[in-house]
């Protein structure tokens, strides 16, 4: 089946495919096996149009495991290893960039 | 308080049962995604970058102690400690997990609280003047008003798909505290020339991609005559509104393209249709309404109690508070005290659960059990006997939320922005923390006077920046986070959309930009007690332009 994204999609570097997982909400990545995990380094990583697209189809066709599948952006370091391509991705890799609020830190008043 | 009834009980309990087998369905795949997504926003159920976001209203932002305990409890269990009070008077959870809402929302539920209609495209929370029934400067309780529409368009079914979201705001004081002109539908109580009261009508407000200040398209509208409006408002909207483009759906953009004067004609044929029917109201039903907001049993006090000013006099940090965040009450004797949830540094509007029960705990002992959420992201609580200022005052202080800069440069208005919004295209709270630090200098702060700033990742403009007297928004360049700056907009009586003043800075740029922009108030304005608008609306938006761009 041809994916709708199919003329669509361009591919100018390393990317991958993420997504959602269903029950927590929680950022997953898709791997070369077919499955997902939340392990950045353990996503399938490809470089063209083609193996992007086969990839997003089998994730998007997993409704029950993911939602929201999409094509992100990789960056490649020099020494091999790939880290998010932009913000976005870094920021749902790593969490929001501010300190959360603490409850430690905010003592209950007295009354 | 408005006490509710068996009615709403049982619907919002119907509605978790409900939400509860259409969870099951999903998780086991009986739902596909595409299918229960609409279930889900229904029920204010988002998906964001992490995690499901859960709104959650808060009807007029009033809220009761056990409400606000139940919030507590909420953020604990089911997220991570703390939750994040919104522009329109919600709280958002960000962490939630789908497995668990069916019990959160149930949880809930057994305070009256729910997320319906907190997203979709439906009449959302009815927001008002979060100092409803005790401003001394409200011709009645407009919370009386929102109820009775409330009531009417919950799950109503021809309001239920509407081309997109319907924001409505009812307003009853001479200064406007619900920023009435920013939003789809607006009322605002007066007296006309007879004295007899009435609502201004105003329609096609709205910020994101198009800001639009809402037009007033009847002066005078009878208060029996509200539902059958609101009815003949929606409905010509429904009718004429666009759904083949997203941008172009909202209400302001039907009003804009028609002409408020055809669009108020079309409104008209409709009302007039139905102005005489069913829901004309009685004056029974909106006394029976009017009937369940409970008000507290005030002691007869004097203003000004001496042990206050004594206070005043030995203590300047409370000094200052009071005249910062104590408001004057329509009863002698009593104040209303503004909790600032932006400390230095802080995330605005966010407060952890340890917080909320520590004042859900000062509600009940000094406040009738009563707290308010404004839209500026701040709480209150708005039955303070005057003479327990200073121990609510030392109170609120240990918690964090009596910071005295309420209405000044860093009660900053700011969205969630990119560190938790997929719509986002830039981060707002990193912007904001830094601009609190910038002037964390206090004296310097009360020097400016009144300076609102507001905050948007993205042009959605949640963090209504086209309206704040500084308004910075997020744009994405080429992969890297942008700010666009406007002046001179505000949210009140005058509302006005700000102008931009030039190209967009980059992230690291936006505090220093801001700092430039208030250096050039502090030189331009004719007297120490002008406040930033007053100089833009005397010199113009060029002299900040020259300044800011000067070097860049």
């Amino acid at each position: 089946m041809t994916s709708p994204l199919d003329k669509k999609l361009k591919i100018t570097g390393p990317v991958l495919i993420t997504a959602n997982r269903l029950a927590d909400g929680a950022v997953i990545y898709r791997t070369a096996h077919g499955g997902w995990t939340t392990q950045f380094s353990g996503a399938s990583v490809v470089n063209s149009a083609p193996a992007a697209i086969a990839l997003l189809d089998a994730a998007i066709a997993d409704d029950v495991g993911a939602v929201n599948a999409y094509v992100a952006p990789v960056k490649l370091d020099p020494d091999g290893r790939t880290r998010p391509g932009n913000l976005r991705e870094l920021i749902r890799l790593a969490g929001p960039t501010i300190e959360l609020p603490q409850a430690a830190e905010l003592p209950v008043a007295a009354g | 308080m408005y006490v509710y009834d068996a009615f709403d009980r049982t619907l919002v309990a119907e509605r978790v049962s409900e939400f509860r087998g259409q969870v099951a369905r999903r998780l086991s795949g009986e739902l596909t995604e595409e299918e229960f997504k609409l279930l889900r926003l229904q029920n204010g159920v988002y998906l964001q970058l992490h995690a499901y976001m859960l709104r959650i209203a808060i009807p007029y932002g009033t809220l009761s102690s056990e409400q606000l305990r139940m919030l507590a409890r909420i953020a604990r269990r089911y997220d991570r400690g703390y939750g994040h009070f919104t522009t329109r008077q919600n709280i958002q959870f960000h962490w939630i997990k789908l497995e668990e809402l069916p019990d959160a929302m149930a949880e809930l539920a057994s305070v009256g609280m729910h997320g319906m209609q907190t997203s979709g495209n439906n009449v959302r929370n009815i927001t008002t003047d979060q100092w409803a029934g005790v401003a001394p400067d409200e011709i009645e309780d407009p919370r009386v008003w929102a109820e009775v529409i409330r009531q009417h368009v919950t799950l109503h079914p021809e309001f239920s798909f509407m081309p997109r979201k319907f924001k409505i705001a009812v307003g009853s004081s001479s200064h406007d505290r619900a920023a009435l002109r920013i939003h789809d539908l607006a009322f605002r109580l007066h007296r006309n020339g007879s004295g007899e009261t009435g609502f201004e009508v105003m329609v096609g407000g709205g910020l994101g991609r198009t800001p639009f200040l809402a037009k007033t398209i009847r002066p005078f509208l009878l208060k029996r005559d509200v539902l059958s409006y609101v009815e003949a408002v929606l409905r010509t909207y429904n009718q004429f509104g666009r759904r083949d483009n997203i941008w172009k759906a909202r209400i302001k953009i039907l009003v804009h393209d028609l002409g408020a004067e055809t669009f108020a004609k079309e409104v008209e044929t409709e009302w007039q249709g139905i102005k005489d029917g069913r829901l004309a109201l009685d004056p029974a039903v909106v006394a029976d309404v009017a009937s369940r907001f409970v008000y507290p049993a005030y002691e007869a006090l004097a203003d000004s109690p001496p042990d206050l000013a004594q206070a005043r006099r030995a203590d300047r940090r409370f000094s200052t508070w009071v005249d910062n965040s104590v408001s004057n009450h329509k009863i002698p004797g009593y104040a209303i005290v503004t909790l600032s949830l932006k400390p230095e540094g802080g995330t605005p509007g966010d407060a952890t659960a340890e917080q909320m029960d520590a004042i859900a705990d000062l509600a009940d002992r000094y406040s009738f059990g009563e707290i308010r959420v404004g839209h500026e992201q701040n709480l209150a609580l708005p039955h303070v006997a005057q003479r327990d200022l200073f121990a609510v005052w030392r109170a609120l202080d240990k918690i964090g939320v009596a910071t005295s800069n309420v209405g000044l440069v860093s009660d900053i208005i700011a969205c969630p922005g990119l560190d938790y919004c997929s719509l986002a295209n830039a981060r707002s709270i990193p912007v904001a923390q830094e601009i609190t630090r910038r002037f964390r200098d206090r004296d310097l702060a009360h020097d400016l006077g009144r300076l609102h700033i507001n905050i948007s990742g993205c042009i959605n403009a949640c963090g209504h920046h086209h309206v704040g007297h500084i308004g910075i928004l997020g744009v994405e360049k080429n992969g890297e986070e942008f700010y666009q700056l406007t002046i001179g907009g505000r949210a009140d009586e005058e509302a006005r959309l700000g102008t931009l003043i030039g190209p967009a800075v980059s992230y690291g740029e936006v505090a220093d930009v801001v700092e430039d922009i208030v250096a050039a108030y502090l030189e331009l304005r004719a007297r120490p007690d002008e406040i930033f608008l007053e100089t833009v609306e005397r010199v113009g938006v060029e002299p900040f332009r020259e300044r800011v761009y000067a070097t860049r």
